[in-house]
C-alpha cells in the first residue's frame, strides 16, 4: 500500500499500478480517491457538470447551424475590427484569447507558489489572474455592444440565419458569466492568501473549513476549465 | 504492540507530506505549456487570417483545439499527475458526449436534407418527376 502513496511529488509520474490502482479506488468503502483532498473531486465534479451544460450548448448551436438553409453571417467578418485603415478579422476575439490563456499561466503558477508557500507571490499572481480575467469581461462587454449596437438580437440579425444571435448571446453570454463568477471567487481566495488564513488554517467565509493551500488549486481547477471552454467556444463559434 | 508497525508509520507520515507539497512541479513545465498554448492560438489564428477553407481548414482547426484542450487539462489542471481512478472518472463522460454530437449532427443533416427538399423551390422541381 505505502508504495503508491507518493502523489504529488516534483518530477516523472508517480508509480499508478495501472488498473490495480483504480480497482483499489474504486472499490474503497472509505474514500474513493485515495490521497486526493475531498475538495478536488467535488470541484471536478462540478466541472464535469458544467462540460455537459456548455456540451448542450455547443450541440444545440451545431444542430441549428447545420439544419439551417439561410446563410449563417461570416463570424471572421462580423467580429473584424476596423484598424489601421483596414478590416482585421477576428481581432478582438484573437486578443481575449491571449488575455485568457495568459490567465491561465498566472493561475498555474499562483497554485505552484501557493504551495511553496510563498504569500506575496501567490496573492500577486491570483491578483493578476483576476485583472486579466476582468479584462477579458471587459472586451466581452465591448463585442456585446458593438454587436447589439450593429442590431444583433436573440431572434434575429443583419446579416443573416437568425439562429446567429440566440447562439451568440447564450453561449458567451453563459462564458462570460462564468469568468465573472470566477473573478469574484479569485478576489475572495487572494484576500484569504493575503490575510494569512490558509497558513493559519484559519476557518472561514465560503469554505467554513479549515483552509489550506489546496483551495488555491482548487479554484484554478475551475479558472482552467473556463479557459478550456473558451478554446472549444474559439473553434466552434468563431472560426468556423 | 502491532500498530508500532512500520505499515502504519508511512501512512501517518505521507497524508501530511503530501499535503504539504501537493502538486508541486518544476515552473518550467508551467512556462513552456504556457508559450504552446500562445503558439497554437496563433496558429488557430493564422487559419482564418489566411482564410484556409475546406478539410484543411476543420483538420487544422481541430487539431490546435485538441491540443490546446489537452495541455489544459493535463498540465494545468494537473491530470497527468492524478490517480487513475480520477482520471478515468472525469474523462470517460465527456467521451459520452461525442455520441451525443453524433446523433446531433445526423439529425442536423437530415432536417437540412427534409428543408431543402420540401421549402426549397428548385429541390422541390427536382423531386416532383420521381413521383
Amino acid at each position: 500500500m505505502a508504495n503508491h502513496q507518493a502523489t504529488g511529488t516534483a518530477g516523472a509520474l508517480p508509480g499508478r499500478d495501472g488498473w490495480r490502482s483504480v480497482v483499489t479506488d474504486v472499490s474503497s468503502d472509505q474514500r474513493a480517491f485515495k490521497d486526493v483532498p475531498w475538495g478536488k473531486p467535488m470541484m471536478w465534479i462540478f466541472l464535469l457538470s458544467d462540460t455537459f451544460i456548455f456540451g448542450s450548448f455547443l450541440i444545440s448551436y451545431m444542430t441549428v447551424r447545420m439544419s439551417t438553409t439561410v446563410p449563417w453571417p461570416n463570424p471572421s467578418e462580423v467580429f473584424s475590427l476596423h484598424m489601421f485603415g483596414q478590416n482585421v478579422p477576428l481581432l478582438l476575439i484573437a486578443i481575449m484569447t491571449f488575455v485568457l490563456i495568459s490567465s491561465s499561466g498566472t493561475m498555474a503558477l499562483a497554485v505552484n507558489f501557493g504551495y511553496r508557500r510563498d504569500r506575496r507571490m501567490t496573492a500577486i499572481l491570483l491578483i493578476a489572474t483576476a485583472a486579466l480575467g476582468a479584462t477579458f469581461v471587459g472586451m466581452q462587454a465591448f463585442e456585446w455592444y458593438k454587436l447589439i449596437s450593429e442590431g444583433v438580437r436573440p431572434w434575429g440579425n443583419p446579416w443573416g440565419a437568425a439562429q446567429f444571435g440566440s447562439a451568440f448571446f447564450m453561449i458567451t453570454g453563459f462564458h462570460g458569466t462564468h469568468v465573472t463568477i470566477g473573478v469574484i471567487f479569485l478576489i475572495v481566495v487572494a484576500v484569504k492568501v493575503v490575510r494569512g488564513d490558509l497558513d493559519r488554517e484559519r476557518r472561514g467565509f465560503l469554505t467554513g473549513r479549515r483552509g489550506n493551500y489546496e483551495i488555491v488549486e482548487i479554484m484554478g481547477l475551475y479558472w482552467h476549465f473556463v479557459d478550456l471552454v473558451w478554446v472549444f467556444i474559439f473553434a466552434f463559434f468563431y472560426l468556423w | 504492540m502491532e500498530h508500532a508497525g512500520e505499515p502504519h508509520a508511512t501512512q501517518d507520515a505521507e497524508p501530511t507530506g503530501s499535503h504539504a507539497h501537493g502538486q508541486q512541479h518544476p515552473l518550467g513545465v508551467y512556462f513552456k505549456i504556457w508559450g504552446l498554448l500562445f503558439v497554437l492560438s496563433a496558429a488557430s489564428y493564422a487559419v482564418d487570417w489566411y482564410q484556409l477553407q475546406g478539410l484543411l481548414r476543420w483538420s487544422l482547426i481541430i487539431l490546435f483545439m485538441l491540443l490546446k484542450a489537452g495541455l489544459i487539462v493535463a498540465v494545468f489542471m494537473h491530470m497527468l499527475w492524478e490517480r487513475l481512478a480520477l482520471f478515468y472518472a472525469i474523462v470517460v463522460p465527456p467521451l459520452l458526449l461525442i455520441t451525443l454530437i453524433g446523433i446531433g449532427a445526423l439529425e442536423a443533416g437530415y432536417t437540412f436534407l427534409s428543408r431543402g427538399t420540401f421549402f426549397a423551390p428548385t429541390a422541390e422541381e427536382q423531386q416532383r418527376p420521381a413521383h
